[in-house]
């Protein structure tokens, strides 16, 4: 077995591959994240202190705000995006600012993305079909 | 999605660039909400502030606003959301001229693509209230929550890039709140005491929020005696879809789609949960600290009314503001003047206060302000606002707004 597919609904934005970053927490770019050094700056955040830049960001549901529509789009400009966005659920904002900003995201998975993949886990994220693969499984 | 001949002429080119990206972006979303077609807006509110902007979005406008001129104008009533600066009072308070260079650029492009700067996120109150059964596309989530709740209007989260599209298109796509299917209350919550002033109503609305499973869950408030005031639900909303991602509540014999439990829940009534006062006691206690120490007291998120300044005046009238804290209010540009004109401003901004228009203090970048003035611990009797300070490194602290306004003079958290 060389990998595993896990599939959701499907997605937005162009196919990536990379390392992804996993916590049982929620998402919201104006609350969570320090944008100009690319780490999660919340204190209360799971992944406080964890850099997301160029990583596939795995977490359980999008919180708060609307800022992230604009700021998906401005993080890419500047290459501190993530790579990609897997979510248990997205909400309008983060579907939006995936649209605009061109980052890949897929939710609403066949179980919780948050458990079935772990930080390190080598994944390619296809929008299209909206499955994610769990490469060298 | 199923698209009319207007539709298609746009996703064709036939109505020039703008138009034809608009569509597509939204047909993108539309389509990953599984939206069956789009549906007419009425009007549109874009929250663009250039913290979220950055230069890459202020360039985006700047392009958008040089395209042909019959191609790029919004075709209804399209308005701000918040700027990212005070033009009048960036100098008093640190803020780097560069960003206020960035914010006067994305004013002049708004402005050229017809749009109306009206920067404010209580549109509700000082601009146009929605009507119930009005399709909007607005832009700020505590407009989004009160729109759809207290009035019975119907719109989604629109993000600025998104609001932009609909602004330009004249529609959105229907998925989310425009369908009867999703404004069904499906979480039940019943209140033991009766909030008694607007940080204990931001409190249980954050309370509430941070329930909430995902934003299609829609919480029914039960056991509330008598009708809240605009400001209360301005401040439990704004909570709630904070610490949520929440766009629509209920609250039964007061909001519009609420006239009972069985309404509210089209049905079978869940059992509820109880919020009691040690809850709500122990959602201040999250937002307290141990020592007094205070930088900066902060009136803001969502932007104030003309009553929230009338009680701030009268609080302030005669006080000075302690040399070593700053006290920020911000309102909208509409309040401003109403407050120069009817004298409030005058016992604000003689307190030492600083009374801010057009910007809220979430959005000018807090983190830069923080570190150019030395502020850590913030003081609020916004629930809205500590849930999301922490992140931009403040430490924040919920309290009433007679207790941050004797802290403010004192210099010091009086408890």
């Amino acid at each position: 077995m060389s990998a595993r597919i896990i599939k959701g609904h499907a997605g937005i934005g162009p196919k990536a591959s990379g390392e992804a970053l996993v916590a049982d927490d929620n998402f919201s770019a104006r609350y969570d994240l320090n944008r100009i050094e690319g780490v999660f700056s919340r204190p209360t955040h799971k992944l406080f202190g964890q850099n997301y830049v160029g990583k596939i960001l795995v977490l359980n549901i999008a919180k708060g705000g609307v800022a992230t529509a604009w700021m998906f789009h401005e993080m890419a400009s500047r290459g501190m995006a993530p790579m990609a966005l897997l979510l248990n659920y997205a909400n309008p904002i983060i579907a939006q600012g995936a649209a605009f900003g061109g980052i890949p995201l897929i939710d609403r998975f066949e179980g919780d993305i948050t458990a079935l993949l772990k930080t390190g886990d080598q994944v390619e994220v296809e929008p299209v079909t909206g499955e994610v693969r769990l490469v060298g499984v | 999605m199923r698209l009319n001949e207007a539709e298609k002429a746009m996703l064709n080119g036939d109505k020039g660039g703008p138009l034809q990206r608009a569509i597509e972006q939204q047909i993108q979303v539309g389509t990953f909400f599984d939206a069956e077609d789009f549906v007419p807006v009425a009007q549109a509110h874009i929250m663009a502030d250039t913290e979220s902007l950055g230069e890459a979005g202020v360039a985006f406008l700047e392009g958008l606003a040089a395209e042909t001129k019959s191609e790029n104008q919004v075709c209804i009533p399209t308005i701000t959301d918040p700027r990212g600066a005070d033009f009048q009072t960036f100098e008093r308070i640190n803020h780097d001229p560069a960003y206020v260079a960035l914010e006067k650029r994305a004013d002049v492009a708004f402005r050229a693509l017809g749009i109306l700067m009206t920067d404010t996120c209580i549109n509700y109150q000082t601009i146009i209230p929605p009507v119930r059964g009005e399709h909007l596309a607005m832009g700020d989530t505590g407009v989004v929550i009160y729109s759809n709740s207290v009035f019975g209007a119907r719109t989604n989260y629109e993000g600025g890039p998104s609001a932009l599209a609909a602004a330009l298109t004249g529609r959105t796509p229907r998925y989310g709140f425009h369908l009867d299917e999703n404004r069904v209350g499906s979480k039940r919550f019943r209140v033991e005491k009766q909030p008694e002033d607007w940080s204990q109503w931001g409190a249980l609305g954050g309370f509430i929020g941070r329930e909430m499973g995902s934003y299609y869950q829609v919480p029914v408030l039960d056991g509330i005696e008598s009708a809240p005031s605009s400001d209360d639900l301005k401040h439990f909303g704004a909570a709630m879809a904070s610490f949520g991602s929440t766009a629509l509540f209920h609250m039964i014999g007061v909001t519009p789609e609420a006239p009972d439990l069985q309404t509210a829940f089209s049905g079978d009534v869940p059992a509820a949960t109880t919020i009691t006062s040690a809850d709500i006691d122990a959602f201040f206690k999250s937002y307290a600290m141990d020592d007094d120490g205070l930088d900066v007291v902060v009136f803001a998120a969502p932007q104030l009314s003309l009553y929230e300044l009338q009680r701030l005046a009268k609080l302030l009238d005669g006080q000075t503001v302690h040399n070593d804290v700053a006290l920020l209010i911000a309102t909208s540009p509409e309040n401003k003047r109403a407050a120069e004109r009817m004298g409030l401003d005058d016992k604000i901004s003689g307190s030492g206060a600083v009374l801010m228009e057009g910007v809220c203090f979430y959005q000018m970048h807090a983190r830069e302000l923080g570190e150019a003035n030395g502020w850590t611990r913030l003081m609020t009797n916004s629930a809205k606002l500590v849930n999301i300070i922490g992140g931009y490194g403040y430490e924040p602290v919920l309290s009433d707004m007679e207790r941050c306004v004797a802290s403010a003079v004192a210099g010091r958290i009086v408890k």
